[in-house]
């Protein structure tokens, strides 16, 4: 160990790995994890966040699982939890959506109006 | 590098191994691979998560899931409905003293009280993985110290924080290194004392097994404040988990090149060898520690000179317990401010208690200090099993004392555990209940100290035998009269006049059990009885012929054949046949076999 540049590079490369286990409110994303979920494609979706997560680097983020949440016509459901705000809810997300909606809400805040369920609901009236 | 939605924590401490953690962590690894997660799920081994009673314990994060005597047939319902499906298996969640189910380790109430600063990874880091320690800010206070920090400024910051050693004296930590310090010499060495014997005692172990970097990165810090370059961990054989995590850290270390040559590029030269003790308790004491190492038998020696002065080879050395270590690098990274708040006036920051004996939460706690026992032994500890009295609590092993119901409302700290004639120790704390014997209690760690006295000086070699002479004629119904007053006399005899710490200290337990339950002692030796029912040779068991209906059913479970009677009728007990076993009591359904 030469520097503590050196020490800071360890620390910063493990930290992502183990995140998770840090406490602290970070931002929650959450998928449906349930039969219907599953069976409407959920694990792909999962993997993708997962993966999404891992290549940005993004700290205070956990990608996690639930069960049903009801809507399980709609599934594959993704919500998203961050502190002080109101949660989102993305319905029938496929792993080709993730990368928007990591980049767009996650990274930059801006939620992606277009996956969300009130978006969903109104244009398919 | 791989990043994995999920982390199985399965405790890798002492308690949890010898309860098959191990075993559950490979049929982790196995079913997670067999349901295809292990590209997402992580089976991870920590150290010790402290609450010992639940365990084996695994966690699983992120949701933070406290499962509770987790067993091998369970893993396969844990992996295929939490990792697979995301639905938490309540059966399993630790149930608390109020029966609601806790989901997170956070909301326990055992917990909860808690502040963990030495036990602060322990748990939450894989202890074998360098990585890991460094991740949570590890080594970070050591290249502070080497790069900010001249070697006066890290011991005035010791100073200031008001650390003392957590090994049991309570000796102010910075001010030990400052002696050291002011030694002119060439050589000088730093020792970690890891020879924890206090019967119940197991914080060292488990900081040693859960956070080893811990006190690798603050032997260093302590290494470079009083101009050090070598350190020696002395840890019993009897500890292998410890040993072989401290053996794969230290190796880590030298790899990475936070222990050896120039460490952080600043010429600062430091590394750490292992020496192993064979477990004689007297080598705790710091003078038969260093004999130890160098080779010879462990007796102690008259000081001054003093370690700082005189020590390792007669070169200038500190000695400072593993759970004292453990706060150093925490000190340096948040400064002494932080650390001073915590705690009372004189007694600054936390202390690691093992909590054993009557209790409910059997484990390892960490509490600010001045924290009440009553807070400890029901809030933390969750209260006395069977809704049994609480009698007093055993604190500092065998040099410790009891200390009576009286005192629960004492806030804890060196100074106010000594005023009531017990003393911190190394933070043993044995809960007793209404069915220990007190008089017994001061045998059993007489008993101890007798075994363990190396011999060298006579208070202590022949007054402590002699005392638990008196102790043993005592329980055994043969008291006299004037005993109480002989022990008392021999205790403070051997207190002023033995050599070295383990003898001074030997006498707590019983004079401190004379003082608070002379009573007992005045039982036993006048009325020739036992109050708690404890002592078998005062006991006798005896049937109530007005409750006995002659079922048999205690004869049936007499081992010597004691009892006999008619069925039917009232059944009796040989007194010259029974050795009061108990067997009997337990069977009979109609309360009528009493303990006398």
């Amino acid at each position: 160990m030469k520097s503590l540049q050196e020490l800071e590079a360890i620390r910063n490369k493990t930290l992502s790995e183990i995140d998770i286990r840090k406490k602290g409110e970070g931002t929650r994303i959450v998928v449906g994890m349930a039969t219907c979920g599953i069976a409407a494609g959920a694990r792909p979706v999962l993997t993708a966040l997962v993966d999404e997560v891992a290549k940005r680097k993004l700290k205070n983020v956990t990608v996690t699982q639930t069960g049903c949440i009801g809507a399980c016509r709609l599934e594959p459901i993704v919500e998203v939890f961050e502190p002080g705000k109101e949660k989102v809810t993305y319905v029938k997300v496929n792993p080709d959506m993730v990368g928007r909606i990591v980049a767009e809400h996650i990274v930059n805040g801006n939620p992606v109006t277009e996956y969300t369920i009130g978006y969903h609901e109104e244009n398919t009236k | 590098m791989d990043i994995f939605r999920s982390h199985v924590l399965v405790c890798g401490g002492t308690g949890c191994t010898s309860s098959e953690s191990p075993k559950i962590m490979d049929k982790f690894v196995e079913e997670i691979s067999n349901a295809g997660l292990d590209k997402e799920v992580k089976v991870v081994r920590t150290g010790c998560f402290g609450l010992c009673e639940a365990g084996p314990v695994v966690i699983v994060y992120p949701e933070g899931c406290f499962y509770s005597r987790v067993k091998v047939s369970d893993v396969p319902e844990i992996v295929s409905e939490h990792l697979l499906k995301g639905r938490i298996v309540q059966r399993l969640l630790y149930h608390g003293e109020t029966k609601e189910i806790e989901m997170s380790l956070d909301h326990i109430g055992f917990y909860k009280k808690q502040k963990r600063i030495a036990l602060r990874n322990c748990g939450v880091i894989d202890p074998e993985r360098i990585e890991e320690y460094i991740a949570f800010d590890g080594y970070k206070a050591l290249g502070k110290c080497l790069t900010e920090y001249t070697p006066q400024q890290v011991i005035d910051i010791i100073k200031q924080s008001g650390l003392r050693g957590r090994g049991g004296g309570g000796f102010p930590t910075g001010l030990k290194w400052q002696f050291c310090a002011n030694e002119k010499n060439e050589q000088k060495y730093v020792i970690c004392n890891a020879d924890e014997g206090d019967p119940g005692a197991f914080m060292d172990r488990s900081v040693l097994e859960g956070d080893p970097h811990a006190v690798l990165e603050a032997m260093a810090i302590a290494g470079y404040a009083i101009g050090a370059n070598m350190g020696y961990i002395y840890v019993r054989a009897e500890y292998p988990i410890a040993v072989k995590r401290l053996e794969i850290a230290i190796g880590q270390a030298r790899e990475m090149g936070l222990l050896g040559k120039d460490i952080f590029g600043t010429g600062f030269d430091f590394d750490i060898e292992i020496r192993l003790g064979a477990g004689a308790f007297v080598c705790g004491e710091e003078m038969a520690l260093i004999s130890s190492i160098e080779g010879h038998r462990g007796e102690p020696t008259p000081k001054p000179p003093f370690p700082a002065q005189k020590g390792l080879f007669g070169k200038p050395t500190i000695i400072n317990n593993v759970e004292t270590f453990a706060n150093v690098a925490q000190i340096i990274l948040n400064g002494p401010e932080w650390f001073a708040s915590m705690g009372t006036e004189k007694s600054k920051g936390t202390k690691v208690f093992a909590l054993g004996g009557k209790i409910n939460n059997t484990g390892l706690v960490e509490i600010p200090m001045g924290t009440t026992l009553r807070e400890i032994i029901y809030d933390i500890g969750g209260g006395i099993p069977g809704g049994k009295a609480f009698k007093a609590a055993q604190t500092g092993g065998p040099s410790g004392g009891c200390i009576p119901a009286s005192h629960l409302d004492t806030p804890i700290d060196y100074d106010s555990l000594i005023s009531i004639g017990s003393m911190m120790g190394s933070g043993g704390l044995i809960v007793m209940d209404e069915d220990n014997c007190m008089v017994d209690v001061a045998r059993f760690f007489l008993d101890f100290t007798v075994d363990e006295s190396c011999g060298k000086c006579p208070p202590c070699r022949i007054g402590t035998k002699r005392m638990l002479e008196i102790l043993e004629r005592i329980v055994n119904g043969q008291g006299e009269e004037g005993d109480i007053e002989k022990l008392e006399q021999l205790g403070e005899n051997i207190k002023n006049a033995a050599l070295c710490g383990l003898g001074k200290t030997a006498p707590n337990p019983v004079l401190s059990t004379i003082k608070y339950f002379r009573h007992e002692y005045e039982a036993h030796i006048r009325d020739k009885k036992c109050p708690a029912g404890h002592c078998k040779a005062l006991l006798s068991y005896v049937i109530d012929k007005s409750k006995c209906i002659g079922c048999s059913a205690c004869a049936k479970v007499c081992p010597t054949g004691a009892i006999s009677g008619k069925i039917k009728e009232p059944f009796e007990i040989d007194q010259s046949k029974c050795i009061k076993c108990g067997a009997c009591i337990g069977k009979c359904k109609f309360g009528a076999i009493e303990k006398k």
